[in-house]
């Protein structure tokens, strides 16, 4: 190593530069949507016509933020995206929950205890993974109606349930196939049946991967807009509705940092369980892969 | 199998077939008979509900025959050619310099993909926000002494579409560094320890080794990327909202307006089996090769 | 009483047959190994007489019960595992005493068998560790434990030692060993390693395509192999099979090979009926030798045979020697130094143990 000619030390070092300084522009490129929107809600409104765009606030205010929270006119109502937060949580939770236990099951099922005719229900299932949704949204809608649960939030978490079958089967599928087989053998042996060997021996290694389809089903849960803008309206809809409302509103002096606040406010959830566990949000993430 | 099999055991045999049972119920009704209906709906003369009479192809005539039916479709392939190539040059250009034992790659990385846990809807509005010719990037450049500077493309319908690509690409091309270095990770580090002995340079042993090994993660980033450009929905509405005019329609907005804003529910129908077929196009062979490469024995 | 009874098992997945027709008896307290490549239906036998494959037709009995119908752990058996099945989130502990707690043993019970277990594997102070905390030897000996503490009627034991390395897997080995001489239940144990059968086993069953070649004692399956198959997977290197004719004179019969670039030679005195060998005398049949009964010649009596040898690798103890005979490549072992490579030695075959073969259908003939 120390033989090494100069030249070819200084072309190391020049490439080391060039890689370091593309990764350093794409990394600058982008944080600067989410430098922008968390500067522009942080500033007053005069300041933000006055044309500071990307520069630090000369003074910073929560007025923004308030009045997103509380205040921020969608449609008529001007009662802020507090409530429309509060459904989001409604409909959310209940629905990562189901899926990811319907998942874990049917993945426990798929994996354990093949039986003919097991691979093509799995496949039938995967489809469902990739299913353009404006393809049922319309028996969807006279469904949920039928069911009286039309414009509901209850709709809504049946609707975000069945749909995360699919993506939740596929994690705990091809988490469990790698557990091996041999493990349910023993517990067979050992005297164990089908419930036994799920809740006390699978269960408890699938911790990894109940985070992940959990993480997974509540980012998609949160940040749906399709399902939410086509079942609901008016005070059930979700927060990406409500936001894509208030932000739309044409009326008076366009409010750039209450539009910027609302933004954040409605990406906070999702961004925080990244911060907090973003490494099972990239497996969730490659599993789409199928394979992983 | 004899009768002496106690009754407990035959439905402990049966058990895992009855727990799976709900599921498969539920999804071949949601996924598969409501495609059904969808289809069923697009061959009937359907408007503000759904009438169920048959009128055979005519809402697909009507589809085809419809100008912004053509932007959309039209858009979809502008979309489409530039989302995919530029998102995937730009991933796999972001995994190679990523995997080259950079320090703080976590934090990189980390940074690459917080865009994914955005809602196309957060993204939509932040971009718009930043594309705005007024107050945005225009004005920065304006302000920094390039006052002739022009960046005005949300404005101007034949630009509007090219706006919705760069949002796109910014949340999206992330997912795809994060399947090409899940790709790199994978390959066996002596092929490259093997072609450095031989003397060839860095570049060139991306060019005619790694990347041709990449292929599979290269199937995957297309395929999944195609299925969230036919799809995107969201960012369009919040980004452009179709416009300037409908400069910057789309297969999933057309379907959605046409259907809860402009009555025409049997051309919504037949456009939403139109997007189905072609996202069936690309994803059932996709779909078929995996699992038959993963398929076991038995 | 725990004798197993394998009365014509049958098994298929569609028209794809594993077994055929597989009949095996062993006695209480037998060793059973069955050996075998993978693929061989070894495996599919082992998991049917578990109960966790079903069976296609045919009967198991174990201590003269028919269990084709009963679940596993109504069978009275115990089974340890290649990859040990560990149960990965609970504690040695727990792994041991999960059987017992499923069949509602009460605490104390339950506590006394634990240690008595952990005594006889000397893993006493491994018990409260996770198994991701254990070496694979020990792993081995939790498995092994968990099986022991169900006092079954019979051990079963699929490919244990196969994800240890060389050195634990003679040490494991002779572990089984004691344990067997220890607790004299009947086992059956599968396994590709022809070394472990014959060391462990006091019967072997030899199997391939779902059929069983030989059933016998492991010396006998060495000695007299049932067929070409056997003698080949039997023994390390494997016999010799050299192409041959038999010839029978007088009382005395012989085989003659070719012998490359020299004189044929004749291996005289072979063990088989006359009635037979005069059968089969001027026909091409298959000589079978084991590289250990050949030795350097010490005169010119007896049957020898003149040979350029072509590679010599020493092992240590006893160097083994390659040199072409009959058409094929063919192994002596040796004491070491005895020869280099490319010259000539001559060699004398201990005949009592040459085998004959069929040439076409390459059973044993006797």
């Amino acid at each position: 190593m120390a033989t090494k000619a100069p030249s070819h030390q200084r072309q190391q070092l020049l490439g080391r530069a060039i890689i370091y300084g593309g990764l350093l522009f794409m990394a600058a490129f982008y944080l600067m949507p989410l430098w922008v929107m968390i500067t522009t809600s942080v500033k007053h409104l005069d300041e933000i016509y006055a044309g500071s765009f990307i520069g630090l606030p000369k003074q910073i205010t929560f007025e923004a933020w308030q009045t997103a929270w509380s205040e921020a006119c969608n449609g008529t109502a001007c009662r802020g995206l507090k409530p429309y937060f509060i459904n989001s949580l409604l409909m959310t939770i209940p629905a990562v929950l189901l899926s990811t236990g319907i998942g874990a099951i049917n993945g426990y099922v798929i994996t354990k205890w093949r039986f003919p005719g097991s691979n093509v229900i799995f496949g039938l299932l995967l489809f469902g993974c990739f299913l353009p949704f404006q393809a049922v949204i319309l028996p969807m809608a006279q469904t949920l109606g039928m069911l009286g649960l039309a414009g509901t939030i209850p709709g809504l978490v049946l609707v975000h349930t069945v749909y995360g079958i699919a993506f939740t089967t596929l994690f705990f599928r091809n988490y469990f196939i790698s557990i091996p087989d041999e493990l349910v053998k023993a517990a067979q042996i050992d005297g164990a049946g089908f419930i036994r060997i799920f809740v006390s021996i699978i269960l408890p290694t699938a911790l990894p991967i109940i985070v992940v389809s959990c993480i997974w089903q509540f980012t998609q849960i949160w940040n749906d807009f399709l399902f939410g803008a086509s079942f609901t309206a008016g005070e059930n809809a979700p927060i990406t509705v409500a936001l894509n409302n208030i932000v739309n509103v044409s009326m008076g002096r366009k409010q750039y940092n209450v539009d910027m606040a609302a933004a954040m406010i409605a990406a906070l959830p999702t961004l925080i369980v990244y911060v907090v566990a973003g490494r099972y949000f990239v497996r969730g993430l490659t599993a789409g892969a199928v394979k992983g | 199998m004899s009768g002496s099999i106690p009754f407990s055991d035959r439905i402990a045999n049966w058990l895992p077939r009855l727990v799976l049972a709900p599921s498969l119920l539920v999804v071949l009704v949601v996924v598969y008979l409501f495609i059904c209906w969808t289809g069923w709906i697009s061959l009937s003369s359907s408007m503000i509900v759904p009438k169920y009479d048959f009128v055979g192809l005519s809402q697909y005539v009507r589809l085809w025959s419809t100008p912004r039916w053509h932007t959309a479709v039209f858009n979809l392939v502008i979309f489409s050619v530039l989302f995919l190539g530029i998102t995937t040059l730009l991933g796999l250009l972001m995994a190679i310099l990523l995997d080259q034992k950079i320090r703080c790659e976590g934090a990189l990385r980390a940074i690459f993909l917080y865009p994914m846990a955005l809602s196309f809807i957060v993204t939509g509005t932040a971009w718009k926000w930043i594309l705005n010719p007024a107050l945005g990037v225009q004005k920065v450049v304006n302000d920094l002494g390039w006052t002739s500077f022009v960046f005005d493309w949300i404005a101007r319908p034949s630009f509007a579409i090219y706006c919705v690509v760069i949002a796109a690409v910014w949340q999206s091309t992330g997912f795809a560094m994060a399947l090409f270095l899940a790709g790199l990770r994978g390959i066996d580090n002596s092929v490259i320890k093997a072609a450095q002995i031989e003397g060839a340079s860095l570049p060139l042993i991306y060019r005619q080794i790694v990347i041709p090994m990449l292929r599979p993660a290269f199937l995957s980033v297309i395929v999944l990327l195609s299925y969230i450009a036919i799809k995107s929905f969201d960012l369009i509405l919040a980004l452009t909202n179709t416009g300037p005019g409908s400069a910057t329609e789309m297969p999933s907005t057309f379907m959605y307006s046409a259907t809860f804003r402009r009555d025409q529910m049997g051309v919504g129908a037949a456009s939403a089996m139109m997007m189905l077929m072609t996202v069936v196009a690309i994803i059932v062979p996709y779909l078929y090769s995996e699992l038959k490469e993963t398929g076991d024995g038995h | 009483m725990s004798t197993l009874e394998i009365d014509r098992i049958r098994k298929s997945y569609g028209i794809h047959e594993v077994l055929k027709e597989v009949s095996i008896s062993i006695a209480t307290g037998d060793f059973l190994v069955l050996l075998g490549p993978s693929g061989c239906g070894k495996s599919t036998l082992l998991n049917m007489i578990a109960g966790l494959d079903s069976i296609t037709g045919g009967e198991v009995r174990i201590a003269g019960k028919v269990v084709n119908d009963l679940s596993p752990k109504d069978r009275d058996i115990a089974m340890v595992f290649q990859s040990y099945a560990l149960y990965p989130t609970m504690t040695v502990r727990q792994n041991i005493e999960f059987g017992m707690k499923i069949r509602g043993v009460p605490p104390a019970e339950r506590e006394k068998a634990v240690s008595k277990a952990a005594d006889l594997l000397q893993m006493t102070h491994l018990l409260d560790r996770k198994p991701a905390q254990l070496s694979g030897g020990q792993r081995q000996r939790v498995a092994m434990g968990r099986a022991i503490v169900r006092q079954p009627k019979l051990f079963l034991f699929d490919e244990p030692l196969s994800n240890l390395d060389a050195k634990l897997r003679v040490d494991m080995r002779t572990e089984i060993k004691r344990l067997h001489a220890r607790l004299g239940t009947t086992i059956v144990y599968v396994t590709h390693d022809q070394i472990e059968a014959m060391t462990l086993a006091t019967r072997v069953a030899v199997m391939k395509d779902g059929v069983v070649q030989q059933l016998d004692e492991p010396q006998v399956v060495y000695d007299r192999p049932a067929n070409v198959y056997v003698a080949k997977f039997v023994g390390s290197p494997s016999m010799n099979i050299i192409p041959g004719v038999l010839e029978v004179q007088g009382s005395t019969v012989s085989a003659v090979v070719d012998v490359a670039n020299r004189q044929p030679a004749r291996i005289s005195g072979i063990p088989m009926s006359l009635e037979t060998a005069r059968k089969y005398a001027g026909k091409k049949v298959l000589v079978g030798i084991r590289p250990e009964n050949f030795s350097i010649a010490a005169g010119d009596h007896g049957s020898t045979l003149a040979v350029d040898i072509d590679v010599v690798e020493p092992t240590g103890p006893d160097t083994l020697v390659v040199f072409n005979c009959g058409g094929v490549e063919v192994t002596a072992r040796l004491p070491p130094k005895q020869a280099s490579a490319g010259s000539e030695a001559v060699l004398s075959v201990d005949t009592s143990k040459v085998v004959i073969f069929d040439a076409i259908s390459e059973t044993r003939i006797d």
